[in-house]
């Protein structure tokens, strides 16, 4: 494919100089006016958007890159309302010293709440840039108009953004009554416009917290418990100390940690202080073997939700049930997480990949004991994330250790072990579906029940301590009661409300609050896991049925946008009704609306089993996306594809290991991905809506994905499986 | 304790031990960003430059194994202003999401494309086995490196 390339700097400023910008009136007032998007957060103009006397604009976001192409996305919605090229806008993300506050880069939220924000306060600008010119001119505004930061008259008399810069008061709280343009005249939303950041990622150029390298920087590196909960008993500090190039050894309670001059010497001492170290083992974690009914012994909170009730048919002639379940899975960035610290003056400044600088922020500040105002935390690329990674925890740990050489910027980048036997991971999950089928294959009652943890502990999720390296202290925090985020997004029991019509429903969370291992937000929360079970289920009772599995999904969906995905993933693939599978080949389908809030995907998948042995390829993948208003297809097309591979990696292949003594996933070997050669194609099909708002994307193909790749299974084989991952040994036990 | 090392084509001193990975070298000292810390393992090939015209893993590479050696890193293919034609095509396909890996996708189709300049689809996925991408980035990675392949085959 090809995609028209701006030129443009990829100029990200590592430190710059603080800019205030207007406190938020809502302070003050009692009931602000409800603003659209991030817009009701951050109401003031000049928190987004600054007019330069070069003609040029500064656009301010709260949300991050992270891998997903975000900045791109949101530059062209500001260009495109303020009739400005692209070259011309500047993007400033995610720092606490001078964007706004939009909490986390997460939910496939950013398009839907800083693109909305954006929006809405470009155009205002606009508006108020044509009010000066208008004045300006002597002409009326309803006769001027814009091309390229220049505003014309008819009679020829210009004047551009530039010139109008000093006299634009956008200290001024948004009104949001500006209206944007119609998508008919869109110029720059709506086109493959290439990354600002891939040019400089294939040359070299410092694009990463790993790239920074500051004046007097030195290295750090931490050594963690050998299992959650244990406790530093002794280690021999003087010895590790007299490693050369070793600056300083700190220790906090169990916390541990090394800085030394060159990177190489911090990892040899780190690996030092391991061996010297002696710990009080924490506790025994549960049995891998009988996790999930372990999980079912905890305490929960049961919530009832989605219930539709019809009168009940007298007898319903087929019922089915079914359990499902999902393993602990790791978001396994490719790079370990790291951060740059520097503390001086009592301050400190913190470069971070954290999805939310100012919730990081406040979980440093508390931790550490300093106001807010005296820690800035300065988003800066690291490795995709995919959710709730180590970030946040690096973020700490290099503050910490900084705080231990103050005026040296300390860099620290995890090791691999660090990163995959600390991360939180997603949570690992059952599902039990029911349902009832009358006379004419139609299905007539639902239930479903979901067992899960949390599937948020981020920073400031709990009163308490929510960053690793604060449980470990002298003095520790502790973790307030962790909750899950309400329907209709919902956590663990996102996407367990079905979509499809059906007459009586019931779904039950039962939301564990205990967590015996360490676990948060993975991409998709628990919508993997309920889109797998589901979509299974609908397809087990399709085919009790006697039903095409997408014929059957239509009959129960009036939703005309989910009909729509589901024929055209079925079209793009050649879906032929009543295909059988031949014992090692099949297809399948899968179809959710993520969170039933977001992007509609239906995927089609189709597999190749080796029975010999118990390998299971997926060889074609198909996705139909509706995600509204589409602001870059090729984008919004790199994260339909991105999901569908990785989703394809979770089915196939993950599951965090352990044992009682703790976590076995230290390393590739034991937590092994998809690789090259055996990645699917993924063909995307986009159903551009221009009238509809956009809706969210980053995480709506994985759910399908699982779905389609399960019932393609199912249809090769004849055999179902329930558990997750399809590893060979799962699959050589089910073709028996 | 400093070491002499050949990279780029220029000959650099580094006060390093000999036993030191050539990755913190290149990223530390001679302030070479292309190659990235992924698992200090050989299991990831994110950190993967060219040593004598062979892809190998910056972090298990000792500086002190490298006496005489060519070594190559991404910086040392093309530069912004001069992309290499896997750069560039890189940036046609937009064949990066984070873009972690991406230093050991080209650097490993570098060594690809310099022993089997025509290769097939099969041929490069085959070669890029041992490069972990997280992102699910990989049939543009794919489709990148056939396109620098025939702009090269070209000329």
């Amino acid at each position: 494919m090809n995609v028209s390339l701006t030129r443009r700097d990829f100029a990200k400023g590592f430190g710059g100089i603080v800019l205030a910008f207007t406190l938020d009136p809502a302070v003050a007032q009692q009931q602000p006016r409800p603003l659209p998007g991030s817009l009701g957060g951050n109401r003031m103009l000049d928190a987004w958007i600054r007019i330069n006397a070069d003609g040029t604009a500064t656009v301010f976001t709260g949300k991050v890159e992270l891998g997903q192409g975000i900045v791109t996305a949101l530059a062209q919605i500001a260009a495109e309302e303020l009739d400005l090229p692209l070259a011309r806008v500047a993007m400033i993300s995610g720092d606490t010293g001078r964007t706004p506050n939009e909490g986390m880069t997460a939910g496939s939220q950013s398009i839907e709440n800083s693109g909305t924000a954006l929006r809405l306060a470009a155009a205002e600008v606009r508006a108020l840039l044509i009010e000066l010119a208008s004045a300006k001119l002597e002409m009326s505004a309803d006769s001027l108009s814009v091309a390229d930061g220049v505003i014309g008259a008819a009679n020829g008399k210009t004047i551009s953004y530039g010139a109008l810069a000093a006299s634009l008061d956008l200290k001024r709280e948004a009104t949001a009554s500006a209206k944007p343009k119609p998508a008919s005249s869109h110029k720059i939303v709506g086109q493959s416009i290439a990354r600002f950041d891939i040019p400089g990622k294939v040359t070299g150029k410092a694009s990463y917290v790993q790239d920074m390298r500051l004046p007097g920087m030195v290295h750090g590196r931490v050594v963690r418990p050998p299992q959650y909960g244990a406790t530093l008993q002794s280690v021999d500090e003087a010895k590790v100390r007299a490693i050369p190039g070793v600056i300083a050894v700190v220790r906090d309670g169990s916390f541990l940690g090394v800085i030394a001059e060159r990177e190489e010497q911090a990892v040899k001492a780190r690996t030092a202080l391991a061996e010297s170290a002696k710990w009080t083992p924490g506790p025994a974690l549960p049995d891998p073997a009988t996790i999930f009914a372990h999980l079912k012994t905890l305490p929960t909170k049961v919530e009832v939700i989605g219930v539709k009730q019809a009168p009940l048919l007298a007898s319903a002639p087929k019922v089915l049930e079914a359990t499902y379940t999902k393993p602990y899975m790791a978001h396994a960035s490719i790079g370990p997480s790291a951060a740059v610290a520097e503390f001086k003056d009592d301050k400190v400044t913190v470069w971070t990949h954290s999805q939310g600088v100012f919730p990081v922020r406040a979980e440093i500040a508390k931790t550490m004991k300093l106001p807010p105002a005296s820690v800035r935390c300065i988003h800066t690329e690291g490795s995709g994330c995919y959710g709730h990674n180590g970030a946040d925890d690096v973020a700490l740990d290099a503050a910490l250790l900084a705080r231990a050489v103050p005026g040296k910027p300390v860099r620290l980048q995890w090791m691999r072990d660090d990163e995959f036997a600390w991360e939180p991971y997603g949570p690992a999950m059952s599902m039990q579906a029911k349902a009832s089928l009358d006379g004419e294959g139609r299905i007539v009652d639902w239930n479903y029940e979901l067992w899960s943890n949390s599937h948020s502990t981020r920073p400031q999720s709990t009163e308490g301590a929510n960053v690793l390296a604060a449980w470990y202290l002298a003095e520790p925090g502790k973790m307030g009661a962790p909750t899950s985020p309400p329907q209709p997004a919902g956590g663990g029991d996102r996407n367990s409300i079905p979509l499809y019509d059906f007459p009586n429903q019931r779904v039950v969370h039962h939301f564990i609050q205990d967590m015996p291992i360490r676990v948060s937000a993975l991409r998709t929360l628990g919508a993997y896991a309920n889109v797998f079970a589901a979509e299974s289920f609908m397809d087990e009772l399709a085919l009790a049925a006697g039903a095409d599995p997408v014929a059957f999904r239509l009959a129960h969906m009036k939703d005309p946008r989910a009909r729509a995905v589901i024929e055209k993933a079925a079209e793009l693939a050649g879906w032929k009704p009543g295909a059988k599978g031949d014992g090692t080949r099949g297809r399948g389908i899968g179809f959710s609306k993520y969170k039933n809030l977001a992007c509609y995907v239906a995927v089609v998948a189709d597999i190749e089993v080796d029975r010999a042995s118990g390998r299971v390829r997926v060889t074609h993948t198909y996705a139909a996306t509706d995600a509204g208003l589409v602001i870059n297809p090729d984008g919004l097309t790199a994260q339909i594809e991105g999901g569908v591979i990785q989703s394809a990696s979770w089915t196939l292949h993950e599951e965090v290991k352990f044992s009682p003594q703790g976590i076995l996933s230290r390393d590739w070997s034991n937590y092994p991905i998809l690789t090259m050669p055996d990645v699917p194609t993924v063909e995307v099909a986009l159903i551009n809506r221009p009238a509809e708002r956009s809706l969210g994307a980053g995480e709506g193909s994985q759910g399908p994905t699982v779905a389609a790749i399960a019932n393609a299974f199912a249809h090769a084989t004849g055999k179902r499986i329930r558990d997750l991952p399809f590893h060979p040994e799962r699959v050589k036990a089910a073709l028996g | 304790m400093a070491v002499s090392l050949k990279v780029n084509g220029a000959v650099r001193s580094v006060p390093a031990e000999p036993d030191t990975p050539l990755l913190y070298v290149l990223r530390n000292d001679l302030e070479l960003n292309g190659a990235k810390f992924g698992c200090g393992l050989a299991q990831c090939g994110s950190c993967t430059v060219l040593v004598d015209g062979k892809a190998v893993r910056s972090c298990v590479t000792e500086i002190g194994s490298l006496a005489g050696a060519e070594i190559t890193t991404l910086e040392g293919l093309g530069t912004i202003d001069k992309l290499h034609p896997l750069q560039r095509a890189f940036i046609g396909e937009q064949a990066a999401q984070c873009g972690y890996c991406i230093n050991g996708m080209i650097m490993s189709a570098k060594a690809l494309l310099d022993r089997n300049p025509k290769p097939t689809e099969s041929d490069v996925r085959q070669a890029l086995a041992a490069n972990l991408c997280r992102c699910g980035t990989h049939n543009r990675i794919v489709r990148a490196v056939m396109r620098a392949a025939n702009e090269m085959g070209r000329t």
